[in-house]
């Protein structure tokens, strides 16, 4: 199976995308002890910023983009995370969720993932991300883990579980819920698609 | 197969010189357009519909009326008369009316307009687009088809022995094509009906064509239309030739750069590569659109795009001399080969009227 890591991140290295590796690592080794041989993938949004930007204006997008929606919308599970910016996630993330079908998603195991200077944003997950990925009705793991600066240096408090503790946990949910999830069926070729999608339709 | 161009009809600046043409001066243009191209060959000329600025041609057969008198073999047709929002009462008139005048040398592209504000301005509403297409198109068929026409619909008054008037030229409805971009609903209606199939091809990538064609092919031998290779299938495209290729590169990038529906976005050669846009020689602009027999299979009509992007009157006009003295000529001859006898050719007013003598027969 394939889990497919997005990070958001725009620095070299990234914080974000550190998140994502360590989120996708734990997803992975906990489905491999299950027994699944899982191919992880991991894509950068900062590669594809022009792309996603020109998608914007065009309304289709070039190879590279479409490549990516296609991992996304094909992957058996999604590790979405972004930097927080402006009290939200960033624009570029966005505009990446908004070039992908409404429908795409539906069903897809979530883990969403945020990143930011301090702890004070940890909410964003709750009111930004959620809320989008139910929009697209995809299903999103109860644990939601954010990373502030602090995090990853200091361990888990009398209030909280550290950050690895976090990862774990958030990891072992959508290793559970990809794992629950009934095989795909082999696809119809995208005519066939459109042609079922089409048979209820009536001109008399 | 049959050849030619399609105007949208929009004003736009020059962004060479900075300069807008009037309306006047644009609504000429499309005459002399469409007078080069009977001059140079060409077998259609087909013109958009639109009702807001900074377009001009609201009223498609008084300009195609117009350009009937003064056109002996041109093909009149529209890219694309809005089905959703003109009353089909007024349409079935309007065009039979054109077809009396043109002696047959019309048929029509249904589409459902390109802002959703259309819809409110005729007092309907862009939610019922699809049900509009749907509803207005049954009955337009039938205004054609039947002298005496009783209807009850959603969307408009009932009609009590009701008669469209002209009755069609020689009881032959125009010919129609549905043009759709994304919409596989109206590759469904084409399909239905065993109309024509249009996709304009410009904007999108050749594999978005390639699937809407196939869907409609498909769906028009699932309705007992023929075979999928008998559907009428007609493509757009859009060009800019010089004779060298670097110069129509050079030439074409400030309108590419600046126009409203390319503009700041990917680069010329990234669209070249990315949509059916084709940018180059006479040469160059053969091999791509032979290319699209590859996508779509044996297809009836080809028309391209000439006038966009704000590119002045003068210019378009030695862009037709070229299209119809040096790729046309070459096309026609090279989609020839290989062309199973039995593929269609896209019907006319003079091959559905032998049909229909045929079958009365």
């Amino acid at each position: 199976m394939r889990l497919v890591a997005v990070s958001a991140g725009l620095s070299t290295p990234s914080s974000t995308r550190l998140l994502a590796d360590r989120l996708a690592e734990a997803a992975r080794g906990d489905l491999a002890a299950q027994g699944h041989e899982v191919q992880v993938d991991v894509i950068e949004l900062r590669e594809l910023a022009v792309a996603v930007a020109n998608n914007l204006v065009t309304g289709f997008p070039a190879p590279q983009l479409a490549a990516a929606i296609d991992a996304v919308t094909g992957a058996h599970g999604l590790i979405a995370v972004t930097p927080v910016f402006t009290a939200s996630y960033s624009g570029l993330f966005k505009s990446f969720f908004d070039l992908i079908d409404p429908d795409a998603l539906t069903g897809k195991p979530v883990l969403v993932a945020a990143t930011g200077g301090t702890a004070r944003h940890s909410l964003v997950l709750e009111h930004a991300l959620r809320p989008l990925f139910a929009y697209l009705r995809a299903a999103v793991v109860p644990t939601a883990v954010y990373a502030a600066s602090e995090d990853w240096g200091s361990g888990g408090d009398e209030y909280t579980e550290g950050l690895p503790a976090r990862i774990r946990r958030a990891a072992t949910e959508l290793a559970a819920l990809v794992a629950a999830r009934p095989a795909d069926e082999t696809p119809d070729d995208d005519v066939a698609a459109l042609e079922r999608q089409l048979s209820d339709l009536r001109f008399d | 197969m049959q050849f030619g161009i399609f105007s949208v009809g929009d004003v736009t600046p020059d962004p060479t010189s900075g300069r807008t043409p009037s309306e006047n001066e644009r609504i000429k243009a499309m005459v002399a357009i469409a007078l080069k191209a009977e001059e140079v060959g060409l077998d259609v000329f087909a013109m958009g519909e639109h009702h807001n600025p900074p377009f001009v041609p609201s009223s498609p057969t008084t300009m195609l009326g117009y350009i009937a008198a003064r056109t002996e073999k041109l093909i009149l047709s529209t890219a694309t008369t809005l089905i959703t929002t003109n009353d089909p009462v007024k349409i079935a008139e309007d065009y039979a009316m054109l077809q009396h005048l043109a002696d047959g040398r019309v048929d029509l592209m249904m589409g459902r307009g390109n802002t959703g504000p259309v819809y409110p301005w005729f007092g309907q509403d862009i939610r019922q687009g699809i049900n509009l297409a749907k509803e207005n198109y049954a009955l337009l068929r039938r205004l054609w088809r039947e002298d005496v026409v009783n209807w009850e619909g959603k969307f408009r008054t009932p009609l009590q022995g009701f008669t469209a008037t002209p009755r069609p030229l020689d009881g032959v409805p125009p010919f129609v094509w549905h043009g759709s971009i994304r919409s596989p609903e109206i590759a469904e209606q084409a399909a239905y009906y065993g109309d024509g199939f249009f996709h304009n091809n410009i904007f999108w990538p050749a594999e978005h064509t390639r699937r809407m064609v196939q869907l409609y092919r498909r769906r028009y031998a699932f309705h007992g239309h023929g075979r999928p290779e008998d559907a009428i299938v007609g493509l757009g495209g859009q060009v800019f030739m010089r004779k060298n290729s670097q110069d129509a590169v050079r030439e074409f990038r400030p309108y590419f750069d600046n126009a409203p529906v390319y503009g700041h976005g990917p680069s010329l050669e990234e669209f070249t590569e990315q949509t059916p846009l084709t940018v180059g020689s006479p040469q160059e602009v053969i091999e791509r659109t032979l290319s699209f027999r590859e996508m779509v299979g044996d297809y009836q009509r080809q028309l391209f795009l000439m006038d966009h992007a704000g590119l002045p009157l003068k210019t378009v006009l030695e862009q037709l001399d070229l299209l119809g003295e040096e790729v046309v000529p070459v096309l026609r001859k090279e989609f020839a080969i290989g062309r199973p006898a039995d593929v269609p050719d896209a019907p006319t007013h003079q091959s559905l009227r032998a049909g229909q003598e045929v079958s009365a027969a």
